[in-house]
């Protein structure tokens, strides 16, 4: 491959670097994934803060923590925290498994994004409810890309 | 062998809640990226954390995390968990191409 | 940046000064410029990637190498007492080759003399342990290159290829790094470019990277032919950013956008 073809496929960047087809806003997917962990139920704004910069330097490496507000004793407790995003090839990131055992119910770990987009944190709590919260990320792309 | 980082407290207090963090080392190739010459790169991701608790009495599995593509290449997944007893924390991950891998660490409840 | 430029000047013409007072100094490394989420990832240990390279590292000083079945802690002991302060003081001038090395080659140096072992290949994953694992140790030093006379005429051809334009982009170092240091280049801010982290995990590259892979990457954004890994420019260069740098402290191994 040519120097310079090289150089043009990279400076597309990240999007490409992540992706076969272009990245596009796929919110039937999004419901659906939710509601799939969700098994069908009801999914409610709140108790669920999830923390990433609204402004990410490269989206290779986005550091995010959601935590969830709950006792976390054997009545009342956090049994999962899933974590879905809008426009990378795939709709999940992770889905962590806690309990009472958890003691606090905050996970952290660092995650890519294609591109800019929403990203959502799902927490489902022993009795089955659950609660979301969903934060709009910009990814800008590195400006200076190496072959 | 991956190289990992387990940062832990060695010592805690009887049901105190104490901070693990992971690191481990893998590429976490998506299977979406293509090489210099156009082929895609095959998919090799770690796909599941485990961290077992055995305190001398039961081995419980305190904490799982099930990963997929968008997570970032040498993972990295913190969690918290209640000291109950002094015991071993076993961590296992296990990911495509047969990869599994097991570290331990102790931990001293008083 | 004009109060960088007259730095610079200053810098490059003298040997390096004591150190002047902090806040009259307009000099920042890239840690300055990045989000508060990843200056978080390289304060914590339990959290920088390039930790595990380090860990690498460390086993790598205590394995037996080469004809000589000796280790790194064979002759240097401990690293953090042997090695403390080394990396901030690179490139030196070696006279046993009579040229300026860099602190890989100088490790190779060690490798192919001491424990006749084979140099470790270029970017390998074993030389960026144990650079990354050598770096650690001077960890909040200040740079420090030598005071050394025949260091000079290398620093003097790393500041004409630092000022020189290059590539059909043509643009040279300074035209960002010195006089754009701090503006916007797409959606990054353009750092100062002081190798005060190095080696460090760079996000774009989803794993840890020497100085010369970083600069082989910048001459590629400028659409110019990197030189070749160990050509004698990449030393002269490193020299003029070690002066360039010098009384910044070292936060290697670093992680950066």
């Amino acid at each position: 491959m040519t120097t310079r073809r090289r150089l043009l496929t990279t400076t597309t960047g990240l999007a490409v670097a992540l992706c076969l087809r272009p990245a596009r806003a796929t919110p039937e997917e999004l419901a659906a994934a939710i509601s799939a962990f969700a098994a069908g139920g009801a999914v409610r704004a709140g108790r669920v803060k999830l923390e990433v910069a609204p402004l990410v330097e490269n989206g290779n490496v986005v550091p995010i923590t959601v935590s969830v507000e709950s006792p976390m004793n054997e009545g009342d407790h956090v049994k999962a925290i899933a974590v879905f995003n809008e426009r990378n090839p795939q709709r999940d990131v992770a889905v962590f498994r806690l309990g009472p055992r958890a003691g606090r119910a905050t996970v952290s770990t660092r995650i890519r994004l294609a591109t800019s987009q929403q990203l959502v944190a799902v927490a489902q709590m022993n009795d089955g409810s659950c609660w979301t919260q969903k934060v709009d990320v910009i990814v800008t792309l590195a400006a200076c890309v190496e072959s | 062998m991956a190289r990992t980082l387990i940062t832990s407290p060695k010592t805690a207090k009887r049901g105190e809640i104490i901070e693990i963090r992971t690191l481990i080392a893998h590429p976490m190739e998506t299977g979406y990226r293509r090489g210099d010459d156009g082929a895609v790169l095959p998919r090799n991701l770690i796909r599941r954390l485990s961290c077992r608790y055995f305190d001398g009495h039961d081995d419980v599995e305190v904490f799982s995390a099930e990963l997929f593509p968008a997570i970032a290449a040498n993972p990295y997944i913190a969690f918290f968990t209640v000291a109950t007893a002094s015991g071993t924390l076993r961590f296992t991950w296990q990911g495509d191409n047969g990869f599994t891998q097991t570290e331990s660490v102790e931990l001293t409840v008083a | 940046m004009k109060a960088l430029n007259v730095a610079l000047l200053v810098a490059l013409l003298a040997p390096p000064l004591a150190a002047h007072a902090a806040d009259a100094d307009p000099r920042r490394t890239g840690y300055d410029f990045m989000t508060p989420q990843v200056q978080a990832m390289q304060r914590d240990d339990a959290a920088n990637p390039a930790m595990l390279a380090v860990q690498d590292g460390a086993a790598l000083w205590e394995r037996p190498a080469g004809a000589s079945d000796k280790s790194c802690a064979s002759c240097h002991g401990a690293a953090a007492t042997s090695m403390r302060g080394v990396a901030a003081r690179y490139p030196a001038f070696d006279a046993a080759q009579q040229r300026p090395l860099d602190l890989r080659q100088r490790i190779n140096a060690c490798r192919v003399d001491h424990q006749h072992a084979a140099p470790f290949a270029t970017e390998s994953a074993d030389q960026l342990a144990i650079e990354g694992f050598v770096a650690l140790q001077s960890r909040g030093m200040a740079i420090a290159p030598p005071a050394d006379a025949r260091l000079q005429p290398a620093i003097e051809r790393g500041a004409r290829l630092f000022n020189q334009r290059m590539g059909q982009l043509d643009f040279s170092c300074a035209q960002c790094h010195d006089d754009h240091a701090g503006q916007r280049l797409g959606g990054s801010t353009i750092p100062q470019a002081h190798p005060t982290g190095y080696p460090l995990y760079r996000l774009e590259w989803q794993a840890v990277g020497s100085l010369q892979r970083r600069l082989r990457g910048c001459m590629a954004g400028v659409r110019a032919e990197p030189f070749a890994y160990g050509a004698p420019e990449w030393v002269e260069l490193e020299s003029y950013l070690a002066r360039r740098a010098a009384g910044l402290r070292m936060d290697a191994p670093a992680v950066r956008p």
